[in-house]
């Protein structure tokens, strides 16, 4: 699909998370050009400040930058996981992309999760709740949509662990008694349970040994290629970056300090910073 | 318990005083007004302890009038302590007539039980209610099931159903099985048994809940749906008491207590004692219609 300016999927404009009381210098004395992210007057802490971007549909998206650099603040503000400072974020299949999905009511906001968006965690116990079966899992992705038959619930369950290689007999298990990659692809199921046009995916592969690594990238490029959902990828591991997008961030201190396609972010880093990340690649 | 000596009466009418009635009053109206919201009301002290059926007798006593009828059930008993002490209790505060009789009856209060015999629209039925949150079993946290209620936010609640049943092949829920009132909130109905919830939906009285302990109000008006939660294919059902009958009258259509005899023998018999008295004297009666009883052959 070509993009023009209109067919975007996401549009984000000035998403800003401040913790803490800013005062009106908190954002011009922090940031990469200072090297902190805390302002010295208030001591308020910027996680993260003016990110704006556009995503396509099927488009893959990268956000790289080191730890307390706001990567999964970002993705976290736009699953409604926090609640913004400031900034805007529109989405196609909502309201035509007219409505900020960050200012609607909650309900609208779970509406929106549930049919709209999908998230997987670093951590698995962030996003499955280990007390019910990897089936209630999804289920439960799906009774917030409105399917209230048994017997659908479990074909589509069923259909979703085939897809990403979980042996069905153990839908009815705790996620508890699965592997850490397991518990990875059962989290990845329940995210595109409904089809959704939007995924966010926090840091999937840190933590896991490299072989499982390497089959959960790969399904997850499957799935992107089988189905077309637009992806945001957090990492801080640049070969999943290089592997998965197609578009790259790269953050500091919680700003944008440079973005372009990934290969050439990789081979030709203009920034400082992503010099030094991109030389420090193993 | 300090004794008023200020005034003729050692007590005001009902024992609580006006001002706190007025309160409670208040909040019922609100109750009816939202039907199965829980409304957070003052629970005041009475000479029994919270958790004993004081949310049920502070609706009571804020409720009831001169010229009300009072019958009390426990478990469908008329004769069980807590029944006769309540109402021994509400008597000597009102001195309002006191009856078994259900068809009776203004105003009925109950612990676990509605009655086989079906409510009428002036009579008033007021439940002591355990634990108010349906949603408890799965969220711990107040704040976050008051949240819940307010967004209508019950996939966990589903799940935990959808969850007991691949479990087990069906829902394991018993007394007090999750209720949708009025298409909107998820409502605990007190830990009557999955024989009376369909008695609930349409009921012709007006249905009061007390949680004393727990401090919460709420209602289910006349007239109101209230439909258990079931999916599509996995479906409620009431107790099966398939092949039993009550061994005093033969009759198979009520809720049955198990009995063991002296000699170890195993019977059954009506829980409702003024149901069971009722069907042994022959008199004129009208069950309860829903279509779990009426599957059942007489």
């Amino acid at each position: 699909m070509s993009r023009t300016d209109d067919n975007w999927l996401l549009r984000v404009r000035n998403l800003t998370k401040i913790y803490g009381e800013p005062n009106e210098n908190t954002l011009n004395m922090t940031g990469p050009l200072f090297n902190s992210n805390i302002c010295p007057e208030t001591d308020a802490i910027v996680a993260c400040a003016d990110i704006s971007f556009d995503l396509y549909p099927g488009e893959v998206l990268g956000i790289v930058g080191e730890s307390g650099s706001g990567k999964s603040t970002v993705v976290r503000l736009l699953y409604f996981d926090m609640e913004k400072t400031a900034g805007s974020a529109f989405l196609k299949p909502y309201n035509s992309g007219l409505a900020n999905i960050l200012e609607e009511s909650n309900q609208k906001k779970r509406f929106i999760r549930n049919h709209l968006m999908g998230m997987v965690y670093q951590n698995p116990r962030d996003g499955l709740n280990f007390r019910f079966s990897s089936g209630g899992n999804i289920a439960e992705k799906l009774i917030m949509a409105g399917n209230m038959n048994v017997g659908q619930i479990r074909g589509r369950a069923s259909e979703l662990l085939e897809k990403t290689e979980v042996p069905v007999q153990r839908m009815d298990d705790r996620p508890s008694s699965f592997s850490g990659g397991m518990q990875q692809r059962v989290q990845i199921s329940k995210a595109i349970a409904n089809n959704p046009p939007l995924l966010f995916l926090d840091e999937v592969t840190t933590g896991l040994d490299v072989s499982v690594q390497a089959k959960v990238l790969d399904l997850i490029r499957e799935l992107q290629q089988d189905l077309g959902i637009a992806m945001i990828v957090v990492s801080h591991d640049l070969s999943v970056i290089r592997m998965l997008t197609d578009r790259t961030i790269v953050l500091k201190d919680g700003r944008i300090v440079e973005s372009g396609l990934t290969d050439q972010i990789l081979q030709d880093p203009q920034h400082e910073y992503s010099q030094l990340l991109v030389s420090s690649l193993l | 318990m300090v004794e008023n000596k200020k005034y003729v009466n050692k007590y005001n009418f009902a024992f609580i005083d006006e001002a706190t009635k007025r309160e409670i009053r208040r909040k019922l109206l609100k109750a009816v007004a939202i039907p199965g919201y829980q409304v957070p009301y003052s629970s005041p002290e009475m000479p029994i302890s919270r958790g004993w059926g004081t949310g049920g007798l502070h609706v009571t006593l804020s409720v009831i009038g001169k010229k009300d009828v009072f019958k009390i059930i426990d478990q469908g008993s008329d004769a069980s302590v807590n029944a006769c002490n309540l109402r021994e209790f509400v008597h000597m505060m009102t001195d309002v007539k006191t009856t078994f009789d259900t068809s009776e009856a203004t105003l009925i209060q109950t612990r676990h039980r509605v009655t086989e015999e079906e409510l009428k629209e002036n009579q008033i039925y007021i439940y002591q209610v355990p634990q108010p949150e349906p949603l408890r079993g799965v969220e711990r946290y107040e704040n976050k099931t008051r949240q819940m209620h307010g967004e209508a936010d019950y996939a966990k609640m589903w799940v935990s159903i959808y969850e007991s049943f691949i479990r087990h092949g069906d829902i394991m829920l018993y007394a007090g099985y999750p209720v949708k009132v009025n298409n909107r909130y998820i409502m605990a109905p007190s830990p009557i048994p999955k024989w009376d919830i369909p008695n609930l939906n349409q009921s012709k009285a007006l249905h009061l809940f007390g949680a004393g302990r727990e401090k919460r109000l709420y209602a289910v008006p006349p007239y109101t749906t209230v439909e258990p939660l079931e999916f599509e294919d996995v479906k409620f059902h009431t107790e099966d008491f398939t092949g039993l009958e009550c061994f005093k009258t033969g009759y198979k259509k009520a809720y049955l207590d198990e009995l063991y005899f002296d000699d170890g023998t195993r019977h059954f018999v009506i829980n409702d004692s003024n149901f069971l008295d009722k069907l042994m004297e022959h008199s004129p009666l009208k069950q309860h219609s829903n279509k779990y009883i009426d599957k059942i052959e007489a």
